[in-house]
């Protein structure tokens, strides 16, 4: 931020094209330097877990304790890895699986559903419209730990709790992807266009999902990544819902192997070698759709 | 119990951001908390409540956390089929899973039987969690199969059973043979002589052990051994005397070791860092219970051989007193429809000499069954202790348990206070000392807002 700043500023003060020019060179080398530094580091900073995480990964379990956790030692990737599935029957892709599940189809469906609650709330008038859009903006201020005791007691009543909907239905539900899908389509959605489709014969639902939802399109990526990662990350509703180590998304069930190490010391290793796979994932789906993440979130700020 | 949520939405959140695990109970019905507490002692009359089989095909839950569980279960299945259970495998109970309990009893969807320590059957009680299965069939007759101690801890103080005692851990000195006999010193049969070897290992640069911040636990099994009486739950009130002056020398001991540097104050139990100064020979000896010999053997694979189990050093010369740490029961929820299936089970799980064996070698259980410790792999020689036969130790240590030791009503709860005191003293400010007075205060306040009477 600063650097394109000082840029501007002095670019401003100055008339003559070739000394600027290399007043600029000059001056940014010294704040280039400080800002490479600054980055470099933060970098360090934020992939030294993940480097650790490597490493370890690749260690056995006694060498895991007693060598450097910063370098390799003897090399058993291999047989952790096919220690992390083999073990309690393949619980680990299972879990792969249910994570999948969980972000994937509900972060799917949670976009779906705020794509149109947003869009409805942006482009029709109904009376009660800014009473419900403050109430659902409301419920972004509730944080999700203060409603997962109540949602247990809800699925309790009717005894759904320990299943997958028990995480699955309450995950598709997202106020910030419905308020977010409503800035967007109030101004990526010109009317006239809806009123030319309008005219030209076509119904709502089709103005919505061919004509809407493609202008909507960098938010609605923006949404299902967001919607994914707090899924993918959700801790503490499957801890209140799930009792069946098969139903536990990876996140759960690497806490649940965690708190087994003193029992059973072996799954120290598998832990890590575990959280290092279930951050494969993320890594993927992250590198594939960062174009339109960056692309949505930008657009967001500006309108 | 639970008003409609749609009601006062706000409110409710409101009071469940506000309330601490165990006192969940409290904000949905004070009176209930009041009554939980007198039932410490008085609802024990109501012991040998009638249970008899439902007969038919029956289907059981089990919650439980002890890896190959599933296995030991499934023999049983092979065996009973008309009493199927189903297990479902949980994190450890205070890594969250006693708070699902909690809800879950709470909701009306509790399973029939979990896995609860003994240091948390008296929260269960007092929040009328547990059923007694003192009427049914094979109960009464089953007490003499179990350790003295373990059985009276699952009666909680009255003349009622509330879950069928699974492993436990009695404690031990773990030592390292190979610096012992380096520097000549005799194995310490006191904790005076202890503290002696500790001096003589200190001016080797080695540590004689390390003292956890965070596990308060252990401490409990050290206040256990000195046999301090931190609680008594048999009155009609709460006795909370955290400062006994047992468990006040227990704390200046430490405290002391602590000031002359004998002990490592910045290793914290099962980590790394620790596992690294066995391997290395930094920390010679582990006060610890009879589960710790896989931690000792799978974590510090380089100093193999290297290890011995003694008996626990004695308060008083020619004692054979042990401390106790760790271990769980097999408990009946009250919401079971087959309470009697259930405690047929439980303990057939506890007993049997096949399943005890099972979970032994899956999960490490040192099975809490008089009968169990004599399973062949607890007579052999262990390989990691140059071949001795550690459970011989831990045999002898499990039946000079004291049998009379209470664990307090929020057990979790003063335990974390004394471990927020452990972490201060350990860090200069305070005492060991202090942190029993603090844990006292703090108890005592947490169980009076509860509504529950307390004596100091």
């Amino acid at each position: 931020m600063s650097v394109s700043t000082d840029r501007a500023s002095r670019g401003s003060s100055t008339v003559d094209a070739m000394p600027r020019n290399r007043r600029v060179r000059e001056g940014s080398r010294g704040w280039g330097l400080i800002a490479m530094v600054f980055l470099v580091s933060l970098t360090v900073y934020f992939l030294l877990p993940v480097y650790w995480l490597v490493i370890n990964a690749t260690k056995t379990q006694s060498d895991l304790v007693s060598t450097n956790g910063f370098w390799f030692s003897r090399i058993a990737l291999w047989d952790n890895l096919s220690a992390l599935f083999e073990r309690d029957n393949t619980v680990f892709l299972r879990w792969v699986v249910n994570s999948l599940l969980y972000a994937g189809v509900g972060a799917a469906i949670g976009t779906l559903l705020a794509a149109m609650a947003g869009y409805a709330l942006a482009k029709y008038s109904f009376p009660g419209r800014e009473f419900i859009f403050s109430s659902i903006l409301g419920g972004v201020l509730v944080p999700a730990t203060a409603l997962a005791l109540p949602l247990f007691l809800l699925f309790a009543k009717v005894g759904q709790t320990d299943t997958m909907w028990s995480v699955f239905l309450p995950s598709v539900v997202s106020p910030f992807g419905v308020y977010l899908s409503r800035i967007f389509a109030a101004s990526a959605v010109p009317d006239e266009i809806i009123e030319a489709a309008r005219l030209d014969g076509a119904d709502e639902r089709t103005i919505f999902f061919s004509i809407a939802t493609r202008l909507m399109s960098p938010a609605l990526v923006t949404i299902f990544l967001f919607q994914f990662i707090a899924i993918w990350n959700n801790f503490l509703l499957p801890r209140v819902m799930l009792n069946d180590a098969r139903l536990y998304p990876l996140t759960y069930g690497l806490f649940y192997w965690q708190t087994q190490i003193s029992r059973d010391p072996q799954l120290q290793t598998l832990v890590i070698v575990g959280s290092l796979v279930s951050v494969i994932p993320l890594i993927i789906i992250f590198l594939s759709l960062q174009r339109f993440w960056q692309a949505g979130l930008s657009a967001g700020a500006v309108k | 119990m639970f008003p409609a949520p749609q009601t006062r939405p706000r409110r409710r959140w409101v009071s469940i951001l506000a309330v601490a695990p165990l006192m969940l109970a409290a904000a949905c019905g004070s009176g209930g908390s009041s009554d939980g507490a007198a039932s410490a002692s008085g609802a024990a009359s109501s012991s040998g409540e009638a249970c008899a089989p439902a007969g038919g095909k029956v289907a059981l839950q089990f919650w439980t956390w002890v890896p190959g569980m599933d296995e030991v279960v499934a023999k049983w299945n092979a065996a009973n089929p008309d009493i199927q259970v189903t297990v479902k495998n949980t994190p450890s109970g205070n890594a969250g899973t006693y708070q699902n309990m909690f809800n879950a009893l709470k909701a009306g969807t509790a399973p029939d039987l979990g896995q609860i320590e003994y240091d948390t059957l008296a929260s269960f009680r007092l929040q009328k969690g547990l059923r007694d299965i003192s009427g049914c069939p094979g109960v009464a007759d089953a007490k003499s199969d179990f350790v003295g101690w373990a059985w009276t801890q699952s009666q909680i103080g009255g003349p009622g059973v509330y879950a069928i005692p699974q492993d436990t851990g009695p404690m031990a000195l773990y030592y390292r043979k190979d610096i012992f006999d380096a520097n000549g010193i005799a194995v310490p049969t006191t904790w005076e002589e202890y503290a002696a070897a500790g001096a003589k290992l200190k001016a080797k640069g080695i540590f004689l052990t390390h003292f956890p911040q965070q596990d308060a636990n252990w401490f409990d099994g050290l206040l256990w051994q000195a046999g301090a009486k931190i609680f008594d739950t048999t009155g009609d009130s709460v006795k909370v005397s955290l400062t006994d002056p047992q468990a006040v020398k227990v704390a200046d001991y430490w405290q002391k070791m602590i000031d002359d540097k004998v002990v490592a104050t910045n290793l914290q139990g099962f980590s790394p860092d620790l596992y690294k100064a066995w391997n290395d020979g930094k920390v010679a000896t582990w006060i610890s219970a009879s589960w710790g010999y896989s931690t000792i053997r799978d974590n510090a694979k380089g100093s193999a051989g290297k290890w011995a189990v003694a008996p626990m050093p004695q308060w008083n010369a020619g004692e054979k007193k042990a401390g106790n740490w760790g271990g769980s029961t097999t408990g009946v929820f009250s919401g079971s429809k087959y309470p009697a299936e259930a405690a047929k089970f439980a303990l057939w799980l506890n007993s049997d000499p096949a399943a005890l064996e099972l979970a032994n070698a899956k999960g490490g259980l040192y099975p809490a069954n008089v009968a169990g410790l004599e399973l062949p792999v607890l007579k052999k020689g262990v390989e990691f202790y140059g071949g001795q036969p550690v459970f011989d130790v831990f045999k002898e240590a499990a039946s000079n348990v004291d049998t009379t030791f209470q664990w307090g009503p929020i057990m979790t709860d003063t335990n974390r206070f004394l471990s927020d005191g452990f972490t201060k003293a350990l860090n200069g400010q305070g005492t060991l000392g202090e942190s029993l007075k603090a844990a006292q205060t703090q108890t005592v306040a947490a169980l009076k807002s509860q509504g529950i009477a307390v004596t100091e």
